[in-house]
């Protein structure tokens, strides 16, 4: 006998049946576009390009060549076997003390060796996924919340609230000054969440930014340490994309802040999250860290890291690849120098047809500016022009509104996951579609005119009406998530 | 300035379960290094078997170098792989082999299986799933420590003991189910289910038909779930043969009811092919609903690919699991009749045990007084004096003082002598008619050392004192 819906959620708990894991969005439209229509070079040259998801893919001949010179660092090869059962059996949540060092090493090395980071303190997670969900439980109630500049990566919604009750709160950032985070933004955000009686536990940056592919400069770092430390609440960095800044020198995490001046803030409220997903390309592995400045937080997200440990198997062959200097410098220049490449040549191609891009210089992505193809300046207007992007460009792209930018128009577009033939076909698609609305500009222009001249005309344009209507007089209902979004 | 998550101690690791360990740790037998350090017989790890597993590693080297049968690399399709579904190769060896553990009496559906971090996340996640704060799952006594971590901490959801006891082998019965039950009612909280670990931790027996009919005919009539933590279930070594309850399920005629929905198996590779260190666990459920929130949920601690690969290689040989199975089995028989006859030369019993990596074990006429205290007192000499971190009940929640879990698989043989060898001196020195003034003779000689002994021993008297006062 089938039991109605209502008695069915009743058995179950209010977070596995509510929308805490954000997968209802209609962004989801996009995957499920490419996921039914694969772009493929061969057998499906006319599917949907998968531009929505932040991979590195670019360095993985240097990693195999590593891997094949280095049998031993599987624990599985005869060279390694010996260990095989020392690791099957170490489930210490400290995590072997190699894997820590590597790690060590190997975020310093990122920051240029600018400064040292303690293996002590490296808490292990799984993923950046799982990292963020336990500083969330670490640092704030239910009910409590982080401020959060907008725009920011969608997955935050599910892993800093959905199974702890946490909520976010936007700061929002605007185009008019390229998204910076600003005093004035935070001291806004802060003050709402008052009026509103929550109470603000801390602030999340991600460093650099995901979807700006910007990094913040050092004065904007002091001035957020200095807004923590004054308000008295905590400071969590997400440095996952900090290998894919293209000029290194440049970027400046917060642990050079710390080092710098010491006396800045209150050393207990800075947290680093990082992974190995996006510098090294490793997302699979599921490789989160936590690195915190305060020791109770370490110790109890240590605690909790039981709940998602990085498989020995997995910490055994990072240790071996991530303690060698020459190959881990080599790799982090040889994928900046990628990523800048790459990067550079679709930002340039875009731009020879008049779309623009916030100017970034980090993250595997760009911040691609399409307000001026948008009918109207409205979240409507970008949905539906999202979806032509989708359904007749076929690139599955991302919408601003999915990040909660406050502006709509911007859309994030991934580089790094594809060829560079496959980006070639992106671009030209890209240009196409331009190059066409043009055309359709001026003919529609030509069209309206005729129109008024000879109304009981039957002109009949050979491009898609369906198009037409869509870009020049939206009629589709309300879509209001665009709405909700901006709450 | 932090959450009440980390202010409060629901991680549980001040038990004295964890305590054990830690003092263990400070002084590791080593048989040349340390010869009169401790022996860790708390750590219920399979280690008998790795060189079945070591010996299939050397046949199959392209499991070992992330290549394909064609010799392609296939590092980077896992390096990339992080859909959450799991690699399918993966779950279907998985399902196959769970299957193969139950005698192939139930089969298992892939797309119904959700992996996760090791059973540890498993199990909070299913909480996460099925209980909201507040809301309070009913478990039998004595039952894994790890378990107030793992169900209540970060999901603020309760747990109720069922009292079983010894005067019946500590099985499950009708009247202590349903007195948890209004015991639950009694302290205002919503009772979502009932969990147990079949074959138990710690006491090494498997559910009899009787009491899985017992918790299918109580779940039924309450409307509430059944969780059926099976991470034992490849260690059943002998008679009577494990009886999973999704075979309970099928002899009913409840596969595609409501019923089954609500029942969920739990299961991980780290105590059957002895590989905590993979983190390899997994939920099984009926329920759809139940399979894709907990998949959403697994992003927070997902299994990495490349362990993934490797064991789909492993579990996909099934000569390879047949043969280990079996081999596995015969060596944790044997090496469980070594301790029970071991303790049984010292006077000691055990509950009768069929299956897991170690015993309950009999020490009541051992203790001064049959009090918790009493058990706390034996248990400190017999960490400091004999030399071994056993584990005592109260970490367990058992409602009765004096029983012991000792495990058995986390050694070799001759450290295993040496334990039985230990505990016979230990016995000796204590007549039977004089064990009081014994006892004080025996603290008397130590008081210079027990001063010494850190704060938290003595912490824990009152902390079971508490227990003492709440389970009675």
């Amino acid at each position: 006998m089938e039991v109605g819906l209502n008695n069915t959620h009743k058995f179950l708990s209010k977070i596995a049946t509510n929308d805490g894991h954000g997968e209802n969005s209609p962004y989801f439209d996009g995957w499920k576009a490419y996921d039914t229509n694969p772009y493929h070079p061969l057998t499906n040259p006319s599917g949907v390009i998968q531009m929505g998801l932040a991979e590195n893919q670019l360095c993985f001949d240097l990693i195999h060549e590593w891997l094949m010179n280095h049998p031993e660092a599987s624990i599985c090869t005869p060279q390694g076997g010996f260990d095989f059962k020392e690791i099957a059996l170490f489930q210490d949540y400290h995590g072997l003390p190699e894997f820590r060092a590597a790690i060590a090493n190997f975020m310093s090395r990122v920051r240029g060796s600018r400064v040292k980071f303690d293996p002590d303190r490296i808490v292990m997670s799984g993923g950046a996924t799982g990292a963020h969900e336990t500083v969330a439980f670490c640092l704030a109630n239910r009910g409590e919340a982080f401020l959060v500049p907008t725009p920011y990566y969608p997955g935050f919604d599910r892993d800093l609230k959905w199974r702890t009750g946490v909520e976010l709160i936007p700061v929002v950032c605007e185009s008019s000054n390229n998204f910076k985070v600003t005093l004035e933004a935070l001291e806004d955000a802060y003050d709402k969440a008052k009026e509103s009686n929550i109470k603000v536990k801390g602030l999340l940056i991600t460093n650099p930014s995901n979807p700006l592919g910007t990094f913040f400069d050092k004065e904007t770092l002091k001035t957020l340490v200095g807004f923590i430390n004054e308000k008295n609440i905590h400071l969590v960095c997400d440095e996952i994309y900090a290998g894919t800044v293209t000029n290194g020198n440049k970027f400046v995490s917060i642990a050079e802040i710390l080092e710098e001046v010491p006396t800045i803030c209150d050393h207990n409220l800075i947290h680093i999250v990082y992974s190995l997903s996006k510098d090294m390309g490793f997302p699979g592995f599921r490789v989160g860290i936590i690195y915190s400045y305060n020791d109770t937080v370490v110790s109890i997200s240590r605690k909790m890291s039981s709940f998602g440990l990085v498989s020995t198997q997995t910490q055994h062959m990072i240790a071996s690849m991530l303690s060698q200097n020459d190959f881990v410098d080599n790799f982090i220049h040889e994928s900046r120098t990628r990523l800048a490449h790459r990067h550079d040549m679709i930002t340039r191609e875009l731009a020879e047809v008049g779309i623009g891009s916030l100017e970034s210089n980090a993250g595997l992505f760009f911040w691609m500016d399409l307000r001026r193809f948008l009918k109207e300046p409205t979240f409507e207007a970008e949905m539906t022009f999202w979806r032509i992007i989708i359904n007749e460009i076929k690139l599955n792209v991302s919408p601003g509104s999915s990040f909660h930018c406050n502006e709509p128009g911007w859309f994030r577009v991934c580089f790094a996951n594809m060829d560079d033939a496959t980006v070639m076909v992106a671009i030209e698609r890209i240009k196409s579609f331009v190059h066409e609305t043009r055309m359709l500009e001026i003919k529609t222009k030509a069209l309206a005119k005729t129109k008024k001249q000879c109304w009981q005309n039957n002109l009949t344009l050979k491009l898609s009406s369906r198009r037409l209507e869509e870009i020049m007089s939206p009629h589709s209902p309300l879509n209001s998530p665009m709405l909700r979004a901006q709450n | 300035m932090l959450s009440e998550k980390v202010t409060c101690n629901s991680h549980g690791q001040d038990s004295s379960y964890f305590l054990g360990w830690e003092e263990y740790e400070k002084n590791p037998y080593d048989e040349f290094k340390n010869p009169n350090g401790i022996i860790q017989m708390g750590l219920a790890e399979n280690q008998l078997s790795f060189d079945l597993l070591q010996s299939w590693l050397e046949k199959n080297p392209q499991a070992m170098a992330f290549k394909n049968y064609n010799n392609q690399s296939i590092f980077k399709d896992l390096a990339l792989f992080q859909d959450y579904h799991g690699l399918p190769a993966f779950k279907n060896a998985l399902v196959k082999f769970m299957s193969e553990i139950r005698g192939g009496s139930v089969s298992f559906n892939p797309n119904n299986l959700v992996l996760t971090a090791g059973a540890t996340s498993a199990n909070e996640t299913l909480m996460f799933c099925l209980a909201n704060p507040g809301d309070a799952f009913l478990l039998p006594t004595p039952y894994y420590p790890g378990f107030d971590r793992d169900l209540k901490w970060r999901t603020g959801a309760e747990i109720v003991p069922i009292h079983c006891s010894s005067l019946n082998g500590f099985r499950i019965t009708k009247s202590a189910l349903e007195d948890a039950y209004k015991q639950a009612e009694k302290q205002n909280l919503k009772v979502k289910g009932v969990l147990v670990t079949n074959p138990s931790n710690p006491l090494g027996t498997s559910l009899s038909l009787h009491e899985l009919d017992l918790l299918v005919n109580f779940i039924s009539s309450r409307n509430i779930h059944l969780v059926s933590d099976e991470i034992y279930s490849g260690t059943v070594f002998s008679s009577p043969s494990f009886i999973s309850i999704m075979e309970v399920l099928k002899n009913k005629n409840l596969m595609n009811t409501e019923i089954a929905k609500r029942v969920h198996i739990v299961y991980s590779l780290s105590k059957d092919l002895g590989l905590p260190g993979f983190r390899i666990g997994a939920i099984y459920s009926n329920d759809e609903r139940v399979v894709s929130a907990a998949t959403k949920m697994s992003s927070f601690g997902l299994v990495s690919s490349q362990t993934q690969h490797l064991l789909s290689e492993i579990l996909s040989d099934q000569n390879f699991t047949k043969t280990y199975l079996s081999e596995n089995r015969r060596r944790l028989k044997e090496r469980h009749e070594m301790l029970v006859s071991g303790l049984k030369k010292s006077g000691i019993g055990c509950l009768p045990s069929n299956s897991g990596l170690f015993c309950w074990v009999d020490m009541r006429h051992l203790l001064s007084s049959n009090t918790f205290e009493g058990e706390m007192e034996l248990w400190k000499m017999i960490v400091y004096q004999v030399g071994l971190n056993i584990s005592p009940g109260s970490s367990c929640h058992c409602s009765e003082p004096g029983w012991f879990r000792v495990c058995f698989a986390n050694m070799s043989e001759e450290t295993l002598d040496l334990a039985m060898q230990r505990v016979k001196s230990f016995v000796e020195l204590m007549p039977k008619q004089n064990n009081q003034s014994c006892h004080q003779k025996l603290m008397n000689r130590n008081s210079r050392r027990t001063k010494s002994l850190p704060k938290w021993v003595f912490e824990l008297s009152f902390h079971q004192q508490e227990i003492v006062a709440n389970e009675r």
